[in-house]
This record gives structure tokens, sequence and C-alpha cells, in this order.
């Protein structure tokens, strides 16, 4: 009885090694980087998830998820409390530095409409480029003193500039680059790891849970959750930036946040851009 | 600096509707800031909107109403074209006015 028992284990050891070694490419293959894939995938699972969703309403987080939120925010955009936010960012980015140049001079098109580039993979720095980085990147280069990441001047530039790129799709690129690509990849790896007392990772709440509530919030899903950057969030009677958001992620799950724009952060952007990449732009957003 | 306050004003009909929204701290007085120390109270007092020199809205507000306080209401009477005068009073005696068009 008990030699049968143990031949039996030795032999379900040996079918597990046979099993590893004879491990098929293909595996391999699934392991390697396919961002297109990816991106199919991701909105194929939104869009099965909420088959009544109409795609390009991702965009509006929770309203899209929740009929009676859905009218008070559309009441609440008829005056919308990111008003005061937008006249300030247009203001700054028009506003000489004390070497005469402008923040809107370090930008395409003087920042007007190109939201939706952003953000993208740098060949020169070898880095992720946020438009929150590009923005203090450009005032540091102009020997001004950067902007904090979170809220305030941050959040009123990147408002205006996300304002004026209203309806154009998110079109992140991933060049052929094994530095961009192992970007994408460690922000991918970021997403879907768990971290905190409560032991979430990003996509717990924002692919696994969107449209439940946690508390009295509704969640939102992940897909097109960035095109609303930056946010007046009612909870912080304030505008918050996509850096305040991740870092507020990872304090919400007692966790302890990065600094803003760290690299992880900034991989994490890059990754959740790009897979909502063909949703159109529709920051400032009003939330809860 | 541009104004504190933001208005629109529809007339349909034989009414008028007021949106209206300011910039203000609303500092309640109950709240430390990150050193801990009281943050002093802040708040708007009065709101008047008047219409033709006839105040149509009045509103005593106290520390209880939120930052950046949002107000909507309507009103009989109003044109298209008449001026919507809003005013603000706070208890560190600032204050801001603001004349809109009705459209």
């Amino acid at each position: 009885m008990t030699m049968r028992r143990l031949s039996g284990v030795a032999l379900a050891g040996l079918a597990i090694a046979v099993t590893l070694f004879a491990a098929p490419p293909a595996a391999t293959a699934a392991d390697t980087p396919n961002p297109p894939a990816d991106l199919k995938a991701f909105q194929k699972y939104f869009k099965d998830k909420f088959p009544k969703v109409k795609f390009e309403d991702f965009v509006n987080g929770p309203y899209s998820m929740d009929e009676g939120l859905y009218k008070q925010w559309k009441e609440k955009e008829e005056f919308p409390p990111y008003e005061f936010a937008l006249d300030l960012g247009k203001e700054l980015m028009a506003k000489p530095f004390k070497n005469g140049k402008t923040l809107a001079d370090c930008f395409p098109n003087k920042g007007i409409g190109i939201r939706q580039d952003y953000p993208h993979f740098d060949a020169k720095q070898g880095k992720v480029i946020t438009l929150e980085l590009a923005v203090n990147q450009c005032r540091e280069a102009n020997g001004e003193e950067p902007y904090s990441y979170t809220k305030d001047e941050m959040a009123a530039v990147t408002a205006y500039m996300a304002f004026t790129s209203r309806g154009k799709v998110f079109d992140v690129k991933i060049p052929d680059d094994p530095r961009a690509l192992a970007a994408y990849e460690n922000g991918k790896r970021y997403f879907y790891t768990r971290r905190g007392q409560l032991n979430f990772s990003c996509a717990t709440c924002h692919v696994q849970s969107p449209g439940e509530r946690i508390r009295a919030e509704v969640l939102a899903p992940a897909l097109g959750i960035l095109n609303a950057m930056p946010i007046y969030r009612s909870e912080w009677s304030g505008m918050g930036t996509t850096s305040r958001r991740f870092t507020s992620c990872n304090s919400q799950v007692r966790g302890v946040p990065l600094k803003p724009q760290d690299e992880e952060y900034r991989d994490l952007e890059y990754y959740l851009s790009y897979v909502s990449n063909g949703l159109p732009i529709s920051g400032p957003g009003a939330r809860p | 600096m541009a104004s504190t306050i933001r208005v629109r004003a529809t007339a349909s009909g034989d009414s008028t509707e007021v949106q209206a929204l300011i910039q203000h701290p609303m500092d309640s007085g109950f709240v430390k800031n990150a050193k801990g120390e009281l943050i002093p109270p802040h708040y708007i007092q009065q709101v008047t909107i008047e219409h033709g020199g006839k105040p149509v809205f009045v509103a005593d507000w106290g520390p209880a109403v939120s930052k950046d306080p949002y107000l909507k209401f309507a009103f009989k009477g109003g044109k298209k074209g008449d001026d919507l005068k809003v005013s603000w009073t706070d208890n560190k005696g600032a204050s801001d006015t603001l004349t809109a068009k009705i459209q």
C-alpha cells in the first residue's frame, strides 16, 4: 500500500519533470512582450464586461457605469468645477519666464491639442516622458523652479492642455527600441503587482471591479482612466494630476507611494495610456 | 486678477435661471494645516444677486459651505441682455462684484 502510494508520487514527480523539460517554445512566445496584442485583449475585456457601455464612454470613468451618477455629472458639466483651473492654465502657458520664453514655446504647436501624444518614449534621454515631466523639464531648462507634480499650477497647465486636446484620440507609440518595450513591460508589471497592507494591485480595483462600489465611490474602469486626467475631485476640493492619482491610490491600499514621476510611475502611465489608444481625450474631468 | 465669480444666466419664458461659481477657500476655522496650526476662519458671509438694482437673491452663508461654492436658482422676470450683478463679502471684509448679461 505504502509502496504503491510512493511510486504514485514518484510517477507524478516524473510527469512534472517531463512537462518542464518538454516546455514547448510556445510558452516562451507568450511571454514575449506584444503590446498590440495586449491592447486588443485589454479593450476586449472591458467591452465584453460592459456590453452596454459605448466604447468612447469609457473615458468618463464612474459615470459610464452608473446612471444616477451620469445624470448628476451631465448637470455638473454645464458649469464644471475645473473652470478656474483652465483660466489659470491658459495664463501660465503664456506667462513669460525670466528669460522671456514661455511654457508654450517648449511644446509643439505651442502646447495646444497635443495631450494625446503623451507619454512618449524619448530615445535621447532613454526614458518615458510624461506631459507633467515635460512641463517641469521645460521650466528647469529655462531656469525656473519646477512645479509641484500633484496639484495647483501643474494641474492647471495640464488641464488646459487636455482641454484643448478634447476629442483627439490617444496616440501613444512604442518605438522599435528595446528600452521602450522594457519600460512598457515594467509599467504593465507595476499595474498587475499587488502591494500595500490591503494587498491590492491597480488591476484589483480598476480591471476586476469597475462599476462596483468601494465604500461610497463607484470604481472607474482602467480603460480610458487617464484620458480624463487631470481631474477635479470633490473629495480633494481641488484639482489633481495623474501623479496625484497614482500616489493616492498607493496610499489607499496602505502602501508607501513612490515619488511623483518616479520611473515606475512613468512606465505605468506609459502602459496604461497605450492600452487606451483609440479613446478620445476627455480631460480635465470632474469626479466625486 | 481675473474675477473670482463666474455667472451664467439664461432667460426662458418669464423666468431666468442663474448659475454661479465663486472661487473662495471657505475655511471653516476648524481645520489644521500640515504643521498642526489652525487655519483661521475665512468664509463668505453674504452673496447678493441684483437684477435692475433690486436684489433677487440674497444668501447668508457660513463656514459650513464648501470651498469654491456653486449656486443655482431661478427668478421671475429678466430678459435677454439685462444686467445681473453678483457680489459677495467675506468675514475678512474682502469682496468681489461682477456684472453679467442675461443670455
